[in-house]
């Protein structure tokens, strides 16, 4: 599958070919890149590295933005910018993890279902009814509201909440493709259930995931933003981005720099994901050969 | 009809015993004890289990859940460890508050939404088509509570355009009193003719209804472009076209169709999402709903309001996706025989 015709030309040719292709894509890629680069470089990038580790120095605070501080200092006088560069890493690991773990949870459930079939397949889709039935960042914050709060927390209510989805899509790959001759050949070939499954079935939904999956980081992403702002999420002195606008609330009318960037940081990141959904979608999905953008729902 | 009728109506029943059964399993995943957490941090063991016998914590938990239902059935949904009153009861007087919220947001959604997608689609892959889709993408990803506070800190704080938080002004409620019928201000105030009660609930609800829409706003303009996009190569639009319509009328009347069964399907999602939304934009504004309801529990950790608010969501989410799938049977035969 993987195979290199030698006709092929050389990985960067490709790379470029590709970025003219789709631009957005290439342009929405490559920020993403960045902002990934500067969550593992925010030691360096940070120019108050040690504020956003739980220092305050009440000297300097409420410093309006200037050439020292770039987006300016909160209530304790940390610096705002320091403090955005390092949120950088608790919105990307987070977000990463909760997509991980309810793919894998969706995975497993999903080719369950679609495989076995029949009871199995009826009573674990009702139980995705069930999940489904709640709306998801509802379902979350009853989670995390109930288990101790903390990013750990919140990590796992959004992984209860978000694993559905994803079983609603495998099991419906499945099923396109149980009928198929391909597949009825692995098995009249003797090829155990296991590896049908893992080497011949899930790729079928390699593209359908893939889509669901950039645009639901960026989901994630709002989601325990939304989450630490209602207190249930990263707790105090974590650089979080949701937990850093709470804490500029009642600062917010007098002191507008202590809130407004970490938020533009949320939307900035978030759109970015959606993005690279979008685009992913119209360059795999061959529904949505045309340029238009449209497409799904979220 | 009637048998798909039936069908979904005992699936949405099965479907609203597991949410039943989901929320009593949250109420029991509380680290440590629940009594504990009833009885406060300050209460003796002897206390604690006397609390443990009144909450039926003794009990094996299928008869727990069983009286669980029961009361949920009866209307015995709890007491809430914060507000000290029944949960249910809290929640009638809130609920009302939170669907005038959502309702207006999603109108103002759904009109600048249409519009604004047949405009994008009209000047396809112009300007203006750019700003829109960006507008678009911009709703989509924006943290709803930033938006809510960089609203307030705009139209209330600096320029005093509009009132910074709350329902209505306690002043005018004072002087002219408010009858209740539906239980939300702005439909009470309009019926009953209490004009300075209706401007005064309305401007207290135009800044959270705006934030509230910016979600549907950026679904509804995706679909409608992307429908009418779609649409406009086909042969019967061309047909209008060639007849000689004028082109708001071949956008607005012909093409636009294709785009009403995409919008319907996801209303029921946008509902759920736009309700869900407004627990932040209400805690933003302390506008009294659900939401703030909840946001001021789960600070505290009130389990039964928390798990209250959640059961009486998924119910209205449920609720929406009947309504909206046997409107969506109704239409189109298809869905019926599937």
């Amino acid at each position: 599958m993987t195979t290199t015709s030698p006709t092929h030309p050389p990985l960067p040719t490709r790379v470029l070919a590709e970025a003219r292709r789709s631009p957005v894509l290439a342009v929405t890629i490559v920020l993403l890149i960045l902002v990934a680069l500067v969550g593992v470089f925010a030691p360096w990038i940070a120019p108050y590295p040690e504020d956003a580790l739980g220092n305050t120095a009440p000297d300097r605070s409420y410093i309006p933005p200037s050439s020292d501080h770039w987006f300016g200092t909160d209530h304790l006088g940390r610096d705002v910018f320091s403090r955005v560069v390092y949120g950088t890493r608790f919105g990307l690991v987070v977000s990463v993890a909760v997509v991980c773990i309810s793919l894998v949870i969706g995975i497993v459930i999903g080719l369950l279902a679609g495989y076995i079939g029949g009871w199995w397949d009826e009573g674990l889709m009702r139980v995705t009814d069930v999940f489904l039935a709640v709306p998801g960042l509802l379902l979350a914050l009853a989670l995390a509201s109930a288990l101790n709060p903390g990013l750990i927390g919140a990590t796992i209510a959004l992984s209860v909440t978000w694993w559905p989805w994803y079983t609603r899509i495998i099991r419906g790959e499945v099923l396109s493709v149980m009928g198929r001759k391909h597949i009825e050949a692995c098995r009249a070939l003797g090829l155990s259930h296991t590896r049908v499954l893992l080497r011949h079935v899930l790729p079928n939904a390699r593209t359908s995931l893939m889509v669901q999956a950039s645009t639901d980081f960026g989901s994630v992403l709002l989601a325990v933003a939304a989450l630490s702002f209602l207190g249930l999420g990263a707790q105090s002195p974590t650089p979080d981005w949701g937990l850093m606008v709470e804490q500029a609330r009642t600062h917010f009318s007098t002191h507008w720099w202590m809130g407004t960037f970490p938020g533009l940081a949320i939307l900035f990141v978030a759109a970015l994901f959606y993005l690279l959904g979008d685009g992913l979608r119209d360059r795999l999905d061959p529904k949505h050969t045309t340029s238009t953008g449209s497409g799904g729902t979220t | 009809m009637i048998a798909y009728t039936l069908r979904r109506i005992g699936l949405a029943g099965f479907v609203s015993l597991g949410v039943v059964l989901l929320t009593f399993a949250i109420g029991r995943i509380v680290p440590g004890d629940p009594a504990g957490a009833w009885a406060g941090p300050r209460a003796g063991p002897e206390q604690r289990e006397r609390i443990r016998e009144e909450l039926g914590l003794d009990a094996p938990v299928p008869e727990q859940f069983v009286t669980y239902i029961w009361g949920v059935l009866r209307g015995d949904w709890g007491v809430s460890v914060r507000t000290h009153r029944p949960v249910l009861e809290d929640l009638s007087i809130l609920l009302p508050n939170t669907f005038q919220l959502v309702f207006a947001g999603l109108f103002l959604g759904v009109l600048l939404g249409v519009p604004a997608g047949l405009l994008a689609a009209h000047c396809h892959n112009r300007l203006p088509d750019f700003g829109i889709r960006l507008g678009g993408l911009l709703g989509a990803a924006m943290p709803v509570f930033w938006l809510a506070l960089m609203l307030q800190l705009l139209f209330s704080s600096n320029l005093g355009w509009l009132p910074i938080n709350g329902i209505y002004d306690r002043s005018v409620e004072n002087a002219y009193p408010l009858s209740e019928v539906t239980g939300a201000p702005v439909v009470d105030s309009l019926i009953t003719g209490n004009w300075p009660m209706f401007l005064s609930s309305l401007e207290h609800l135009i800044l959270p209804a705006i934030v509230v829409a910016a979600y549907p706003f950026a679904i509804v303009t995706r679909i409608v472009r992307a429908n009418v996009l779609d649409t406009l190569g086909e042969g019967h639009i061309q047909l209008t076209r060639a007849l000689g319509f004028s082109e708001s009328a071949v956008l607005g009347r012909f093409a636009l169709r294709s785009a009403w069964n995409p919008v319907l399907q996801v209303s029921a999602l946008i509902f759920g999402s736009s309700l869900v939304n407004t627990f932040l934009v209400e805690s933003v504004f302390t506008y009294p709903g659900l939401g703030n309801y909840a946001a001021a529990a789960a600070k505290v950790q009130d389990i039964p309001a928390i798990v209250g608010v959640t059961l009486l969501v998924a119910l209205c989410y449920l609720a929406a996706n009947l309504a909206v799938d046997l409107l969506h049977a109704a239409l189109d035969p298809r869905i019926r025989l599937r």
